[in-house]
C-alpha cells in the first residue's frame, strides 16, 4: 500500500502522546512569558514538589481506566493512607517507614477491594469506587479519631523522608530529587503496560473482555490487579503527599483523584478503555499541574483553572472519539 | 479420509428448564471436513461447547485419540489441539495480529514479552496458510475477512488436529469465502479433522465431506454429502421440504405507482451516484457483495448516515430526509441487519419494543397508555404469527425470528408504506426464514413497497420482484425478475473487481 508512508507521519501527529508534550511545553513558554516570578527556580521546584503525588496517582490510576473502568477512590484513598500513616507514627510512636509502609499496604487492600468488586462481583467501577472513595473518606477519620495529622517535619526526628523529595545544598538550593523517582517508576510502569503480560492483558481486558477471557486468559486475576496497581500507587502518593501538606486533615482528599484522572486522559488513555500509555499520562498530569500552577501567575484564580482544565479535557476526549470514529470508518472501507 | 479422531457418545446436557443435548452422537475422521447442521438452537453450539470445555456434560463419553477425554476449559482442550473459530470473532482490536495471534501464551525473555519471536511466528503462520496480513497491523485495522483469517492462524498455532468452524462464512465475501475454502482444503490435506457449522446448503455441498444433523438437541443422522442432496440435509433438519424455487415473474403490475424516487444520491465513498425506483406493491431486491454500499445507500436514504447530494422523492413530492425522524415521518421503516445493536430493545418487552417509534400516538395527557399500547402490540402478535407467551415477554427471551417480527410491528405500528430489510433473515433459521417470507410476500400484496437487501443469492431470486445490483459504492446494474440469473447477477456484482 502506498498510504503506509503517509498514515507513519500522520500517525506522528495523531499520536496523543506528542500533542500533550507540546502542550506542557507551550504552557510553560507562554506562562514564562507572562509572568517573570514563573520563571523562578523556586517556582519550578514548587511545581514539582506539588506534582509528585497527581503523577503517582495518574499512573496508577491509567491501569483501571485502560480495562475500561477508572478508580475514584484514589484521592480519598491516598488522604486516608497518608492519615493512617501519620498517625500511627505521631501516637503510637513507629518508624516513619513503618508508617509508609502500612500507607502502601492499605492502598494494596483498598484496591484489591476494588478489584474484586469490579472483577469479580461485577459491579461497574464507576459506583464500585464510588463507595470505597467514601468509605476511605470515612475510614480516614474514623481511624485517626477525627485529628489532623502532620508527619514529622524535616527537622524533626523522622523526618528524614522529606529528603526522598527534595534535599537543600549547603547553600540553600533546593533540589527536587523525587521527579527523578518519578521519572524512573513513570519508565517501569511503561514498560509493564508495554512489554509484560499483565500490561498486554490489561489492554485486552479493556479492547475486548469476551474476546480476552475466551483466550484462555485468567481475566479476573488481571483485571484485579490493575485496581491493585492503582491502590499500590495512590498509597505511594500518599508519601509525597504527606511531604507537601504539613497538617492532613482528614475528610479531605475528594477531587485529587479527577485531575489524577483528567491528567491520564489528556495524556491519550482512551475514556472507553483498550489503549492509553503511562508516558502519555505522566505528561497530561504534568499539564494539569502547569495549569494549577501557572494560572495564578497571570492572575487567574483556581476557579479558572478547573474550568480550563475542563475544556482541555474535552479536547482530549474529542480527539479519543474522532481516531476512533475514524478507526471504524477505514474498517468498513476496507471491508 | 483417514480414522477416527474424535467421538462423542451419548453426549447429554441439560440447563434449568431446557434439555439442550439428548443422548447426541457425533464423530470425526482425520483428514475430513464434517458439517453439523440444524436449526438455530438444535445444539450445535452446545456440543460445540461440551467438546471444548465451555460447558459440562451431565453424561456421554468424549473419546479423542483413542483415550476417553474431558476438557474443563477452552484452554485445555487448545492443549489437547481442538481449537473453535468462533462465529463472533474474538479479536482483541486494540492488539495487533501477532499479539492476538499469541494472546494468553506469549513469547518471553525473562519478563518482557518478545513481540519480535511473535511477529516472526505469525509471518511463518501466513505462510503456511498462503496468506499475506501483516503481522505488526493493529486488529481492528483489518478487514472482518482478513480478521478471520488472523483466527485461522490463530487456530492452527496451536498445533491442533481438530478445528471448528461455527458459520465462518457469515460476514465473508464470496471472495473472501474462497481464500477460505482454499485454506480449508490445505488444512484437510494436512491430516486435520475438521467440523463446519453453516446455515448455507450451497457451502455444504461444496466443502464438506460428511453431514451430521442435529434438531431440537437431539442427533438426527449422517450423510456422506455427494450421496445426498440439498433437499435431503434440509429434510432432516426441519422434517419437510421447503426449499423453494425462484420467483418467476414480477408480481407487481406495470403501472403500479413509484413510491419512492432515488435520484443521483451521493454519501460518500460508498453511495456514488445511486438512482432507483420503487413501486408501490414491490419487493426491490438489493444485491452485491459485502461492502457494496447497499447498507450505506438504505441508511443515506433513511437519514441515517449524512449524504452530500441527490433527491429524493415520495410519491412524486420531493421531500428532506435529514435524519431517521423525517424518514419515519414520511413513512418509511429501517429494519437493521444488526437486530441487536439497531432494531430492538432487547431488555424491553414486545409491547415496548412495538410502539417505541411511535410512542406520540399512544400517549393520553403526559401517560403512557399502557392499555392501548399492548392492544396493538397484541395485534401485531397475532398478526405477524409472533411465537411468544405474551407481550410482556422481554425481547431478550425471543428466538431471532420472533425479534426480527418484532422489529416489523415496530415499523407496521408506525403505518410504514416503505420497508427496508436489511439482511431480513441474517442469523435465523430456516423455518423462521419461511416464515419471514411469507411475511413480507404478504406485506407486498398489501401494498406496501419493500427494499430488500441481502448477500443472500438464493433470497434475492426467491424474494424479489426486480434487482439492483450495487458494487463498490455505484449501482452496477438492474435486471427484472424474469431475465435474472446467478450468473448475470454475480457478474454485475463483481464487475470492478475482476
Amino acid at each position: 500500500m502506498e498510504k503506509t508512508k503517509k498514515k507513519s507521519v500522520l500517525s506522528l501527529f495523531s499520536n496523543q502522546k506528542y500533542i500533550v508534550i507540546l502542550v506542557v511545553i507551550l504552557l510553560s513558554a507562554i506562562f514564562m512569558i507572562a509572568s517573570a516570578d514563573f520563571r523562578k527556580y523556586t517556582t519550578f521546584v514548587t511545581l514539582l514538589d506539588m506534582s509528585y503525588y497527581y503523577v503517582l496517582m495518574g499512573i496508577g490510576v491509567a491501569f483501571p481506566l485502560i480495562t475500561g473502568g477508572v478508580d475514584l477512590s484514589i484521592g480519598t484513598g491516598m488522604v486516608c493512607y497518608a492519615l493512617v500513616g501519620g498517625y500511627l507514627v505521631r501516637n503510637a510512636g513507629v518508624p516513619v517507614i513503618v508508617g509508609i509502609l502500612v500507607a502502601l499496604l492499605f492502598g494494596i487492600g483498598i484496591g484489591a477491594l476494588n478489584g474484586v468488586l469490579v472483577a469479580v462481583m461485577d459491579l461497574p467501577a464507576f459506583l464500585a469506587t464510588l463507595c470505597t472513595c467514601m468509605i476511605t473518606r470515612g475510614l480516614g477519620s474514623l481511624l485517626t479519631f477525627k485529628s489532623t495529622v502532620p508527619w514529622p517535619t524535616d527537622k524533626q526526628p523522622g523526618g528524614w523522608f522529606h529528603s526522598i523529595f527534595k534535599i537543600t545544598t549547603g547553600n540553600n538550593t533546593k533540589i527536587p530529587l523525587g521527579f527523578l523517582w518519578v521519572i524512573i517508576l513513570m519508565v517501569i510502569m511503561a514498560f509493564v503496560l508495554k512489554h509484560t503480560k499483565f500490561g498486554r492483558y490489561v489492554i485486552a481486558i479493556g479492547s475486548n473482555k469476551e474476546a480476552t477471557i475466551l483466550s484462555g486468559i485468567n481475566v479476573k486475576f488481571f483485571h484485579i490487579m490493575a485496581y491493585v496497581v492503582c491502590g499500590l500507587f495512590a498509597g505511594l502518593a500518599a508519601i509525597p503527599y504527606a511531604s507537601a501538606i504539613p497538617t492532613i486533615q482528614p475528610g479531605t482528599g475528594a477531587g485529587v483523584e479527577l485531575d489524577a484522572i483528567g491528567g491520564a486522559i489528556v495524556g491519550g488513555v482512551s475514556a472507553t478503555g483498550g489503549s492509553g500509555s503511562i508516558e502519555g499520562t505522566f505528561f497530561g498530569v504534568y499539564v494539569i499541574c502547569l495549569l494549577k500552577v501557572g494560572l495564578p501567575f497571570i492572575g487567574l484564580q483556581a476557579n479558572w483553572q478547573q474550568v480550563i482544565t475542563g475544556a482541555i479535557l474535552i479536547g482530549a476526549v474529542m480527539i479519543d472519539i474522532v481516531k476512533k470514529r475514524r478507526a471504524i470508518a477505514t474498517g468498513q472501507a476496507a471491508a | 479420509m483417514g480414522e477416527e479422531i474424535l467421538r462423542m457418545e451419548e453426549i447429554d446436557k441439560s440447563f434449568p428448564g431446557v434439555h439442550a443435548l439428548d443422548h447426541v452422537h457425533f464423530n470425526l475422521n482425520r483428514g475430513e471436513v464434517h458439517a453439523l447442521m440444524g436449526e438455530n438452537g438444535a445444539g450445535k453450539s452446545t456440543l460445540m461447547k461440551v467438546l471444548t470445555g465451555i460447558y459440562s456434560k451431565d453424561s456421554g463419553k468424549i473419546i479423542y485419540e483413542g483415550k476417553e477425554a474431558e476438557f474443563h476449559n477452552t484452554r485445555e482442550a487448545q492443549e489437547a489441539g481442538i481449537v473453535i473459530v468462533h462465529q463472533e470473532l474474538n479479536m482483541v482490536g486494540d492488539l495487533t495480529v501477532a499479539q492476538n495471534i499469541f494472546i494468553g501464551r506469549e513469547f518471553m525473555s525473562g519478563i518482557k514479552i518478545n513481540d519480535r519471536k511473535m511477529v516472526e511466528e505469525s509471518k511463518k503462520l501466513f505462510d503456511r496458510l498462503h496468506i499475506e496480513i501483516n503481522p505488526t497491523e493493529k486488529m481492528s485495522n483489518l478487514t472482518v475477512g482478513k480478521q478471520q483469517m488472523c483466527e485461522i492462524a490463530k487456530a492452527i498455532s496451536h498445533e491442533c488436529k481438530v478445528i471448528i468452524f461455527d458459520e465462518p462464512s457469515a460476514a465473508l465475501t464470496e471472495k473472501e469465502i474462497d481464500d477460505l475454502f482454499t485454506i480449508i482444503r490445505d488444512l484437510r490435506e494436512q491430516n486435520m479433522g475438521i467440523i463446519y457449522i453453516s446455515h448455507r446448503m450451497d457451502e455444504i455441498k461444496v466443502i464438506t465431506d460428511r453431514v451430521t444433523v442435529m434438531r431440537d438437541g437431539t442427533y438426527v443422522g449422517t450423510l456422506i454429502t455427494k450421496d445426498c442432496t440439498k433437499d435431503d440435509i434440509v429434510k432432516m433438519m426441519v422434517g419437510r421440504v421447503i426449499y423453494e424455487q425462484p420467483k418467476e415473474k414480477s408480481l407487481v403490475p406495470d403501472d403500479a405507482p413509484v413510491v419512492l424516487k432515488v435520484d443521483h444520491l451521493n454519501a460518500g465513498k460508498m453511495v456514488q451516484d445511486v438512482s432507483f425506483e420503487l413501486h408501490k406493491g414491490e419487493i426491490l431486491g438489493f444485491s452485491g457483495l459485502m461492502g457494496a454500499g447497499r447498507t450505506e445507500t438504505a441508511r443515506a436514504v433513511f437519514g441515517a448516515d449524512p449524504k452530500q447530494s441527490g433527491d429524493i422523492y415520495i410519491n412524486g413530492k420531493k421531500v428532506e430526509i435529514n435524519s431517521p425522524e423525517d424518514a419515519v415521518h414520511h413513512g418509511i421503516g429501517y429494519l437493521s441487519e444488526d437486530r441487536k445493536r439497531y432494531g430492538v430493545v432487547v431488555q424491553k418487552s414486545i409491547t415496548e419494543n412495538s410502539t417505541l417509534a411511535c410512542l406520540d400516538d399512544y400517549i393520553s395527557g403526559i401517560f403512557i397508555n399502557k392499555a392501548k399500547e399492548k392492544e396493538a402490540a397484541e395485534t401485531y402478535i397475532k398478526e405477524l404469527d409472533t411465537k411468544t407467551p405474551s407481550a410482556d415477554q422481554l425481547v431478550v427471551n425471543l428466538s431471532g425470528g420472533n425479534q426480527q417480527k418484532i422489529v416489523i410491528a415496530k415499523w407496521l405500528v408506525k403505518n410504514c408504506d416503505i420497508l427496508i430489510f436489511d439482511e431480513p433473515t441474517r442469523g435465523i433459521d430456516v423455518g423462521a426464514k419461511n416464515e419471514i417470507y411469507k411475511l413480507m410476500n404478504r406485506l407486498a400484496s398489501e401494498g406496501k413497497s419493500i427494499i430488500m437487501i441481502s448477500s443472500e443469492m438464493q433470497e434475492i431470486l426467491r424474494m424479489s420482484d426486480r434487482i439492483v445490483i450495487m458494487c463498490e459504492g455505484k449501482k452496477t446494474g438492474e435486471l427484472k425478475i424474469e431475465e435474472a440469473t446467478q450468473e448475470k447477477i454475480m457478474d454485475k456484482a463483481t464487475r470492478d473487481i475482476k
